[in-house]
């Protein structure tokens, strides 16, 4: 279906993006900039305590207070019935959602939600929060993955029994599910290995830090019609969110996404959009909610900790002949760790005869982890990638090559099951070899330590549904409208894969964000799918239009359709084809030739083309302070086809920047009470420019087969090895083998110590 | 796509609530005035105080200097524009005269014409601003009635204008931009086998539409060329056009978004201060928005032509017409582009007559440029037609009722302009007159010794098809979305969201409608010509059956059935082969992510099959012989209205209409002095009926279907303003015997009649 | 073989007749054999190619809206009226 060789003429250029003056001059308006007439201001009231039972709330004080709308608390929330109901592609349960927004007899982490205030001035609603009286009657928590498995461990939800367990059983457990991916024979394997390395990792709770604070502004209306203005990456799934917990339908809620400030998967859940809605439902009144950076870091929803056992044995020919995996991942309060996509993720690089990968997800006392960025690989990889290292170290093989006589290609079994397709790792490796940086030599740093270290990733990246419209204008341009908020350029490789179509240029298509009402359903931003399935939809739409477009000349030269061809933004007759147009012609005439015309597509696409990675970095190491300084990065990457290459490989870089602050220096840090005790970005440290070298990136052109124009998702996978290989080249550094994150100045230090 | 009038339907001619209506009893509906952007900058015009005059300088350094005035914008700041013609569905405009329109060159041609406009940090300070800009004028005759307009020595506004039509072409300077005819058999042989002749004069004044909602817009011009509009128009695409042409930029760079609208009847079918706020942002770097006074709206805006007409019609003594003359010379304003074309093809179109000779003019004078108005050209053309029957009517000594029976316009009567009318209801509106309890109850005595009459008269309307977009998106939960860009002036959120009801078998409340911006929807042309119900909502109804199409192939897939063995009806689809398994739309809906995707229909088209409308109206009248005043007492319309698809907003339309005229036949004028200047440029001084001034208008609702669309609907929203004037006329006949043949027939000129007549 | 009506104003063309027959699959036909019939029609109704902005054309009782390209069914009874809008 993709046609490799075909010479495109739009993409894999690189137009400036249709929104960058918006941004730039800050006309852009963010889910904060919203304003309406009689706007209220909503403040909520966390809990202090990690886990507690809620014995009362008081609010009477506050809803004295003189200027104080509303006051709601779970209270005001449906009764939902426990249960999981699909969305989309996603799975939901209404219940655990509602008791997320707002704590319902417990409250189960540092920060959790017991009660919002609508107010005239975001002031007096933070003073009417103060006045709320909550009588708590503090338990034990718990906010280790191992200590929260243990039979006597403090129970989070009564009701959760391990899903997914081998044997049913009805104990009160906080293992919310459990998952297993079994072939081969591990002994046989493991004894046919010359050499076995097994290790324990410990990887810290890190969140997605984007820059935006959440937000929302909700208006009820008295007809029960509603309309949300939100920050979100999915316009439509924030839609059916709600309506489930609150129990309404969805369609009678619209939600207009604003513009957003980073996601990163972090704004798929909601968090104060159901509060809003049901301030206002009270008051009357439209209500707008902003969170602050230490509300963020506290109660949204950060990406898990957890405890990874790895163990791999390889024969003297490099062939890893087993590998045992062992993990168990932070849910949060509620169930649903990505530990899932976790043990499908960790080997997925390999082609492995005798595996076996245990996983759990695992209720603690922390906040409900969301989606980050590839969820639940990059700790998984670096479980994997520095035993990988170990063994290719012992073995005495170039890093590469071991993974060259390892890797996954088309055909090889994931250890899910599934027969790859075209997959492009290979040549990822290739590249990475073949580089100017893996090439050169070491460079040297006065007073320090240092080391080069590689690893590989992989990432399945998302299909789901997406729908388009295009229309032409009538001066021969065109308007993309889509229903994916763009969180990484999507609205440029929309309007290039239209433009591609109908022979325009990137400038000459306008592409826009829709909200509910205005576009048909369309699954969140997430999962590295909008360029792949939204732009898939866009070219069918794109396709429509042209066929439109044909039958309009038709009409015109009296010729039938089949007669009439459309290449580069020209229709020509084939039989006498001395009859031809402009689009901008061919607009022009278009009242008289049947109509405007209006393309659409809405599409599920299969085909999803799943992306690989291999980096190199060169690191320096103070033995003194044991900090880390990035000298050296490069990043390859099979993208399929780049649609917009700056843009991938904005990507790309964004991507190993958070991979590398996560390695270094990011990590929830809870006291002994169970509070957040960094919920800043002053102490929770995400790197800055000046923490980063310029980070070099080779793309890899591995057209997507399922795909038309081969597109692959590109924005997730370069999150995945950037831990591992710093962990690596920390190693050929200084020669310790670091299994915990992040691998922050003590813990070197420490473990430098320790091997003197 | 022959409709079925037997066909049963579940939504349509149900009376939901309108799904905007809450929004706007709550005040929560954003119009055009209510947007607000960060940083926005507000701007005042300068008008004309002159209504014709050169303009020789003007320094506008002083209003500069202002602090807080960020820029000032005249003439020499806009594009020449070169004369071409610009179509706005099936309308084309001179983008030229539209640009001098909205900002006077070297010359003004009427009092109130834009001449500067200041953008400030305050309206204020703008107000303050456009004060101190200085202009030297050198005052030029001005000309304002369409006879004097018309001689040869009369003040030229436009020395290169020529008339044009299908009119032989010459060389003269003139004031006559246009002219029409139409004309068949023998008018001689016609009025010689005329037993009675009735011929008559008639004067109509020039008055506005009085929407609430004065003109406003907001302007952002972005530095990376593209930029958008919020406004409150008709017309989103047409503004795009319009602002393209104007100022020369890419159509497909500016993006409107339509606001609320409150009112517009035609008279937000243009560009005033689109094209200004653009052009104050890009010089500024700025949001500006602009929003006018009612003395702006009146002087500035496009009301509707005054007219001068006279009818000659013949008839024999078994009351058929057998001739008859018609000439009419409309104002067209300040720049070519009265509705004479419409005012000729209505004035004798609801009769059926062989010989006919209709003479019109479109007319340039020192008056705002006319607007559409509600049925344009139509109900002045039709005040002088029904009134002139309505005598030979009482010459026979026939009933009106019967006179138009024996002569009105049926399934296959040549219309005046040629065309053969298909299946429409004039005659079905006559009958539901003749029999309706108004008619058949006899005229009360007055108590207090006024006179009363009653009057009757008919009224015909063309109505549009032109082009219009729609799509329909079906909800996880297995509601719709409807999208179209036509902006809701009179209803169509709930008429284009009861016909999408209608086709998925949904409630009209679990489908919304939405109007989208320029960029979020097709091609869609503007809300006018009773329009919206019948092509945007054919647009909807195709759109809606396209996702009917693919929710059978969904359920296909599902069933593992072939597509056509899946049907679908009242919102459920079911198999008629394995097992015949079936499913509601919501189940199916929930279920589509596994079935192939989400749904969502769409469809572009230029229907045709445009039905015209006909009506026939009686109103009883109070004359006090005293002051001349007249009072409403009874008024009841028939019309044909194809297919009501929502009875309530139908009566809606025709009531607002019958109102309309009213103000039209009583009240209502433009007055200018000796100097040109316009005297009542406030809601107080130019009077529109209240409901004081109203009863209750009754209403019959006739349903000849359309046999063009597939529901059978027709225009409905302009026919009704049509018959009002002639209908009141005939009826103060009645009451006092005088035939009034000038508009408003104000308390002063019933005064007069009557005296002149004792 | 279509019987078109001429507008009035363009009746010193025909010679005052008001109707006339014409031969033509297409309108642009079809104003071609009435320009040869009658030199001048054409400039009178066509402008730039397109039909005049002021002109609609109707067939059979019904304005088209497929330009000079629209089909012409024989026998037709053809019309041209005023392009109008409405409010």
């Amino acid at each position: 279906m993709a046609t490799q060789e075909a010479k495109f003429k739009v993409i894999g250029t690189r137009p400036i993006r249709h929104d960058g003056v918006d941004k730039v001059t800050g006309r852009a308006r963010y889910g904060a900039d919203i304003n309406l007439p009689g706007l209220l201001h909503g403040k909520v009231l966390r809990s202090p305590h990690a886990h507690a039972r809620i014995k009362s709330i008081d609010v009477s004080a506050a809803a004295a207070l003189p200027g104080v709308k509303a006051v709601i608390t779970s209270a005001d929330f449906p009764k939902l019935k426990s249960g999981v109901v699909p969305l989309g592609e996603l799975a939901m349960n209404p219940l655990y959602m509602s008791m997320n927004l707002l704590a319902h007899d417990k409250v189960l982490y540092d920060g959790h939600a017991v009660a919002a205030v609508a107010a005239t001035s975001p002031h007096i609603a933070e003073e009417a929060v103060k006045l709320i009286k909550v009588e708590y009657e503090v338990l034990p928590h718990v906010q280790d993955v191992r200590s929260a498995m243990k039979e006597d461990a403090p129970i989070l939800l009564p009701d959760v029994r391990t899903s997914g367990a081998p044997e049913k059983s009805d104990k009160q457990t906080n293992i919310a599910s459990q998952v297993r991916f079994a072939r081969g024979d591990l002994d046989v394997g493991f004894k046919a290995a010359d050499i076995v390395v097994e290790r324990e990792f410990n990887t810290a709770m890190v969140h997605q830090g984007y820059i935006e604070p959440h937000n929302a502004v909700a208006q009820y209306n008295a007809d029960g019609q509603a309309t949300i203005w939100t920050s979100t990456q999915g316009a439509f799934t924030a839609r059916d969110q709600c309506g489930l917990v609150l129990g309404i339908p969805a369609s009678s809620i619209k939600v207009v996404p604003a513009e957003i400030g980073g996601g990163f998967g972090g704004k798929i859940p909601i968090y104060l959009e159901p509060l809003a809605l049901l301030l206002s439902k009270k008051s009357g009144k439209p209500v707008k909610l902003v969170m602050s950076r230490g509300e963020v870091l506290r109660a949204t929803g950060p990406t898990p900790g957890s405890h990874i056992r790895v163990k791999m044995g390889a024969n003297k020919a490099g062939k890893i002949t087993a590998a045992q995996v062992w993990m168990a991942y932070e849910a949060g309060a509620f169930p649903g760790s990505p530990v899932g996509a976790g043990c499908m993720t960790i080997l997925a690089p390999y082609d492995l005869e005798n595996l076996q990968i245990d996983g759990f997800d695992v209720l603690v006392n922390k906040p409900k982890t969301a989606a980050y960025r590839a969820p639940g690989a990059t700790n998984a990889a670096m479980g994997a990638e520095t035993v990988i290292d170990e063994l290719a170290e012992k073995l005495g093989i170039d890093p590469l090559e071991f993974r060259r006589i390892n890797g996954a290609k088309e055909g090889t079994a994931q250890p899910a099951g599934p027969k790859y397709l075209r997959i492009g790792y290979l040549e990822t490796v290739e590249a990475a070899k073949n580089s100017a940086h893996y090439k050169s030599p070491l460079p040297k740093v006065s007073g320090k330590l240092v080391g080069r270290g590689v690893a590989s990733g992989f990432w399945f990246n998302a299909g789901f549904q997406s729908s388009a419209t295009v229309n032409i204008n009538t001066d021969g341009t065109a308007n993309v409208v889509t229903g994916s908020p763009d969180i990484g350029g999507s609205r440029a490789s929309c309007a290039m894969i239209a433009a591609e179509v109908l022979g325009l240029k990137a400038e000459e298509v306008h592409p826009v964000v829709a909200d509910t009402e205005s576009i048909g359903h369309t699954d969140m931003t997430g999962g590295s799918r909008v360029t792949f399935a939204t732009g898939y939809a866009v070219y069918e739409a794109a396709q429509d239009a042209v066929n439109q477009l044909k039958q309009r000349a038709a009409t015109l030269w009296k010729a039938k359709p089949e007669e009439v061809v459309f290449q580069d933004g020209v229709v020509s007759r084939t039989t006498n084809g001395q009859e031809s147009m402009s689009l901008k012609e061919l607009a022009g005439k278009l009242p008289r030739a049947g109509g405007p015309v209006g393309g659409r597509a809405s599409v599920n696409p299969r085909g999803v083309g799943p992306a690989f990675a291999t980096h190199v970095v060169d690191v320096a190491v103070d033995p003194e302070t044991g900090k880390v300084d990035i000298l050296r990065y490069t990043a390859t990457q099979d993208v399929g086809k780049a649609v917009h290459p700056s843009y991938v490989e904005g990507q790309m870089q964004g991507a190993v920047a958070q991979g590398v602050g996560w390695a270094l220096n990011e990590e929830y840090f809870y006291d002994e009470k169970g509070t957040l005790r960094n919920a800043g970005f002053l102490d929770y440290r995400v790197p800055t420019c000046l923490d980063l070298p310029m980070i070099e990136t080779i793309l890899i052109e591995v057209p997507n087969p399922g795909h038309p124009i081969g597109i692959r998702g590109v924005g997730e996978v370069p999150i995945v090895p950037p831990p591992a290989a710093i962990a690596n080249a920390i190693y050929r550094a200084v020669g310790v083998r670091m299994t915990e994150l992040p691998m922050s100045p003590p813990k070197v230090a420490k473990a430098v110590l320790e091997k003197k | 796509m022959e409709a079925q009038p037997e066909h049963k339907f579940k939504v349509i001619g149900t009376r939901p609530i309108r799904h905007d209506g809450v929004d706007k009893v709550t005040g929560r509906a954003r119009y055009g005035a209510d947007i607000s952007l960060p940083g926005m900058l507000h701007a005042k015009v300068l008008r004309s105080p002159h209504a014709h005059a050169r303009i020789k300088a003007i320094d506008a350094s002083v209003a500069r200097a202002l602090s807080g005035v960020k820029a000032v914008i005249t003439g020499a700041d806009f594009p020449d524009v070169p004369p071409e013609m610009v179509q706005i569905g099936e309308n084309f405009v001179n983008a030229r005269n539209l640009s001098m329109n909205i900002m006077a060159r070297d010359k003004v041609l009427y009092d109130g014409h834009a001449v500067a406009a200041v953008a400030a940090t305050s309206p204020h300070i703008a107000e303050e601003a456009v004060k101190l800009i200085k202009v030297e004028y050198e005052v030029l005759p001005h000309v304002q009635n369409v006879l004097a307009a018309m001689k040869d020595d009369a003040s030229v506004l436009h020395p290169d204008l020529r008339t044009g039509g299908t009119a032989e072409k010459s060389d003269k300077q003139t004031n006559v931009a246009n002219q029409v005819r139409f004309a068949r058999g023998d008018l001689e042989a016609g009025f010689a086998a005329a037993e009675v002749i009735a011929e008559r004069e008639f004067n109509t004044a020039m008055v506005h539409q009085g929407y609430i909602e004065p003109h406003n817009a907001v302007a952002q011009y972005n530095q990376d060329g593209r930029s958008t509009i919020w406004v409150s128009t008709q017309g989103s695409f047409a503004i795009r056009e319009l602002c393209g042409h104007i100022l020369q930029m890419n159509r497909g760079d500016i993006k409107v978004v339509p606001a609320e609208i409150g009112g517009g009847f035609g008279g937000k079918t243009t560009v005033y201060l689109e094209p200004l706020a653009l052009l104050l942002s890009k010089k500024t770097g700025r949001p500006v928005k602009m929003v006018m006074t009612r003395n702006e709206v009146l002087r500035a805006t496009g009301p509707t032509s005054g007219s001068h007409i006279r009818v000659k019609v013949g008839a024999n003594k078994e009351g058929k017409i057998t001739a008859a003359q018609v000439w009419m010379a409309y104002e067209a304003g300040a720049y070519p582009g009265s509705p004479i074309a419409v005012g000729c093809m209505t004035v004798l179109a609801p009769y059926d007559i062989d010989n006919l000779q209709i003479d019109g003019f479109d007319v340039v004078l020192n008056k705002p440029k006319t607007a559409a108005y509600r049925a344009p050209g139509a109900t002045n053309a039709a005040f002088a037609t029904e009134t002139v029957v309505d005598e030979i009517v009482e010459k026979l000594g026939i009933d009106p009722l019967e006179f138009r029976r024996i002569n009105g316009a049926k399934e296959g009567t040549a219309q005046p302009a040629g065309p053969q009318f298909r299946r429409i209801g004039n005659l079905e509106t006559v009958e539901a007159i003749k029999n309706s309890p108004h008619y058949q109850s006899p005229l009360q005595k007055s108590h207090d010794g006024k006179l009363r009459g009653r009057g009757v008269a008919s009224g015909f309307w063309i109505n549009a098809g032109f082009q219009s977009s729609a799509i329909v998106s079906i909800n996880t939960d297995g509601t719709a979305n409807v999208v179209t860009g036509s902006p809701d002036i009179g209803g169509t959120r709930a008429s284009c969201a009861m016909i999408a009801a209608e086709v998925l078998g949904l409630k009209a409340e679990e489908v919304h409608p939405v109007v989208a911006d320029t960029e979020s929807i097709g091609h869609t042309d503007t809300t006018g010509g009773s329009r919206v119900t019948f092509a945007t909502g054919y647009a909807v109804y195709e759109a809606a059956q396209d996702a009917v199409n693919q929710l059978k192939q969904r359920a296909a897939t599902l069933w593992k059935a072939k597509p056509d063995d899946v049907v679908y009806q009242d919102g459920v689809v079911s198999c008629t082969t394995n097992g015949h398994e079936s499913m509601t739309l919501r189940e199916l809906a929930g279920r589509l992510p596994r079935a192939g995707g989400p749904v969502t229909g769409r469809a572009s088209m230029t229907p045709r099959g445009v039905g015209p409308a006909f009506t026939t109206h009686v109103v009883d009248v109070e004359v006090d012989a005293e002051t001349g005043k007249v009072d409403i007492l009874r008024y009841t319309a028939a019309q044909d209205v194809g297919k009501a698809v929502h009875p309530s907003y139908v009566e809606g339309q025709i009531q607002g209409g019958v109102s309309q005229g009213v103000g039209w036949a009583l009240n209502e004028e433009y007055y200018y002095d000796e100097n040109g200047l316009m005297r009542n440029t406030g809601f107080l001084d130019y009077r529109m009926p209240t409901t004081l001034d109203l009863p209750m208008i009754e209403t019959i609702l006739v349903e000849v279907a359309n046999p063009g669309h597939p529901i059978g609907i027709r225009g409905v929203g302009e026919v009704p303003i049509v018959p009002p004037p002639a209908a009141i006329a005939n009826a103060i006949y009645r009451a006092v015997g005088v035939r009034m043949t000038e508009l408003p027939m104000s308390p002063p000129k019933v005064c007069k009649a009557i005296a002149e007549k004792r | 073989m279509a019987t078109v009506f001429i507008p009035a104003l363009l009746r010193k063309l025909t010679g005052g007749k008001d109707r006339t027959s014409a031969t033509g699959a297409t309108l642009r036909e079809l104003i071609n054999d009435l320009d040869r019939q009658f030199p001048g029609f054409r400039d009178r109704v066509v402008e730039h190619g397109d039909l005049a902005g002021s002109v609609a054309v109707s067939i059979n009782g019904e304005v088209i809206t497929g330009g000079l390209a629209e089909p012409v069914p024989t026998d037709s009874e053809i019309h041209f009226v005023p392009a109008i809008a409405g409010g």
